[in-house]
């Protein structure tokens, strides 16, 4: 093992490591529960969860069909269009909450009408929030979904064509099923972005107790009036991001493998 | 072509009729047309790239044809000039893969109670009906197993099963045992052969294994780059094969020329004494190996063809040897090892070939097709023959 390498690969470890054992060290154990158990708390995690878990069906819903329609159907700009879905991606998410305050915002492009026509308003509810998460989130499964479905053998679906299956149920019978693992991976994936969704939920829906204020936003806010909280609710979403990286890990502790 | 027509979903015994044309954008033409009649096989036998899978998928519906029409039983399946396609999932058209496609996620009950289900019929049904076509093929035991733990000619098997259990029209084989290994491929072969017998419809065959087609089929098509070179019964291509691909994939040497009493002058140079005095013209003449005798010394016995030349290859063919002279024409010979010991032959030495008259199997050249018109291959194909051998011992 060269020296040099060494000294550098091990203060990359400690840089990463040493932040996550300080929250360890720090977290006030032994109020944990009582502190989780406190309204404020209850809320944001009860929010929390309803949100994210909305967005990520939705993102099923809606980014399924997407990447089938990337990965298998050619129409002019199809490649653009890839290029597109996944600015988010890279996008500052407070970037996110300004342009959908602008897409759907009272006065915005297209929420003006949504307000005007159907007396809908996004911003600043809890809706706002499923909006903002599932934008910057559902980039994910897309991704992950149309790179499964590129890389599936079609002979398959010829086969199951030969046999008398319509396109839907070949998609439902056969393609679904290869896919399976890369469709729960995408919806982890994404379901953990929503999780840890800040900057375009303050900006989109603010930060309203039991409305809005989810448990990113809960921690920034208890960091100045009440640390034990914030640190308690830091040491879930710590617990959740483990899980999630343990439900991937046949994807991504595998060496050579990637999205 | 891409008005739909529905077609009952009736298994029955009615013939094949089809004319394929797909020309692709590197030049590339298949032209095809053929005849199966219902209750039999054709084997379509083919180099690689030859476009015998591409026929394969045309009549599948998997591969658009540019011109032609296809149909089965009566029942046009495919007509360009009608505008009439009818899609893959209503063809009733069964289809082997090479690698079978078995679905991973469903047992081998499952994936042949799969096109009873797509047809609507209820789970249980289906299944029970699976389980009938399981013990049908020896199967039983393996019904609730997934394909990836099962043996090739498990699969193998079950793929077909598969196929049959969608009661289609028209069975298609592509390489239905090429990913088998010799020892199973055997066994699995007669069975094949047993299924293919008991089904009603016609069954087409690729391959590129020529004991494979004259095994399983009762019709033999040779595709050579996109064209039909030669049809017939197996044992009629075995014979008289018309390409040198067909003579080399049979065995046999196989000769050019004009004849003209009971002579051939070759088009690659040489003359061969026939046995038919009375065939004249442009004529091909094939030759088995196993009749060619080979000696050091000039022969002097009844055989009336003798030629000299040089040994360029010897290979080893199991219970002989099969030894490459470059002669004029050049020659094929096959020696017992015996033989092979008394004449110490190997590459290089000067030997003497001797044929009889009645071992040649003379038949007009009478195929209009520029492959076949080509005279100059088939003393260079010869050449080519024995250069392989000699690579390849």
């Amino acid at each position: 093992m060269p020296v040099p390498l060494a000294v550098a690969g091990g203060a990359a470890t400690g840089f990463l490591l040493l932040p996550l054992a300080a929250l360890l060290v720090r977290a006030p154990w032994r109020n944990l529960p009582a502190l989780l158990a406190t309204p404020a708390v209850g809320e944001a995690l009860r929010l929390s969860l309803l949100t994210t878990t909305i967005a990520t069906a939705l993102s099923l819903l809606a980014g399924v069909p997407l990447a089938w329609l990337l990965a298998r159907s050619s129409f002019p700009g199809r490649r653009l269009l890839r290029a597109v879905i996944t600015v988010p991606l890279v996008l500052p998410p407070v970037v996110g909450g300004v342009a959908l305050l602008l897409a759907f915002g009272r006065r915005g492009v297209l929420g003006q009408y949504l307000d005007a026509w159907f007396g809908i308003t996004l911003p600043f509810t809890t809706a706002g929030v499923v909006v903002a998460e599932a934008f910057v989130a559902m980039p994910f499964l897309v991704v992950t979904v149309e790179g499964a479905l590129r890389s599936t053998d079609r002979r398959f679906e010829e086969a199951a064509a030969t046999l008398g299956a319509s396109r839907l149920v070949t998609f439902r019978r056969v393609t679904l099923p290869m896919i399976a693992p890369s469709l729960a991976a995408g919806g982890v994936l994404c379901w953990a972005r929503a999780l840890g969704e800040f900057g375009a939920t303050i900006t989109f829906a603010g930060n309203y107790p039991g409305t809005t204020q989810t448990m990113p936003l809960a921690v920034y806010l208890a960091l100045e009036t009440d640390p034990d909280a914030a640190i308690a609710l830091s040491v879930v979403l710590l617990a959740v991001a483990v899980g999630v990286l343990l439900l991937l890990r046949e994807r991504w502790l595998r060496p050579g493998t990637t999205l | 072509m891409t008005r739909l027509s529905a077609v009952p979903a009736a298994a029955g015994g009615g013939d094949l009729h089809a004319r394929v044309r797909v020309a692709r954008a590197n030049g590339f033409v298949l032209d095809v047309t053929v005849r199966v009649a219902g209750g039999t096989t054709m084997a379509v036998l083919g180099p690689n790239g030859s476009g015998k899978t591409t026929l394969l998928r045309a009549l599948a519906g998997l591969q658009p044809i540019g011109t032609g029409r296809i149909s089965v039983g009566g029942v046009t399946l495919d007509d360009s000039a009608e505008g009439i396609f009818v899609p893959v999932q209503r063809r009733g058209v069964g289809m082997v893969f090479q690698d079978y496609l078995l679905f991973g996620h469903l047992s081998a009950r499952d994936n042949i109670a799969f096109a009873l289900r797509c047809r609507g019929v209820p789970r249980a049904e289906a299944r029970a009906a699976a389980g009938v076509w399981l013990a049908r093929f020896g199967l039983a035991e393996f019904a609730g197993r997934r394909p990836g733990a099962l043996s090739g000619g498990q699969a193998q098997r079950v793929a077909l099963a598969r196929a049959l259990a969608a009661e289609p029209r028209l069975l298609l084989l592509d390489e239905p045992l090429a990913a088998l290994d010799a020892s199973t491929r055997l066994a699995v072969r007669a069975d094949l052969r047993r299924h293919l017998t008991g089904f009603a419809g016609p069954s087409v065959l690729v391959t590129h294994d020529p004991i494979e087609a004259m095994v399983l089929a009762d019709d033999i098509v040779i595709v050579e780059a996109g064209r039909m070179v030669q049809q017939g019964p197996p044992a009629e291509v075995a014979r008289r094969p018309r390409t040198d691909y067909v003579a080399r994939l049979v065995g046999l040497n196989l000769y050019r020329g004009e004849a003209d009493a009971g002579r051939v002058r070759l088009a690659g140079g040489g003359l061969l004494t026939i046995a038919d005095t009375a065939i004249s013209g442009r004529v091909l003449a094939a030759l088995r190996p196993s009749a060619v005798v080979l000696g050091v010394d000039e022969p002097h016995g009844s055989a009336r063809n003798t030629l000299m030349g040089r040994v360029t290859g010897l290979e080893l063919l199991g219970d002989r040897a099969r030894a490459a002279v470059d002669a004029a024409p050049p020659v094929l010979a096959d020696v017992t090892p015996a033989a092979l010991a008394d004449l110490r032959l190997e590459p290089g030495m000067i030997v003497w070939a001797s044929f009889k008259a009645t071992d040649i199997e003379t038949y007009p050249d009478s195929v209009d097709d520029a492959l076949a018109g080509d005279d100059a291959l088939a003393g260079e194909a010869a050449a080519g023959r024995c250069m392989n051998i000699r690579s390849r011992g």
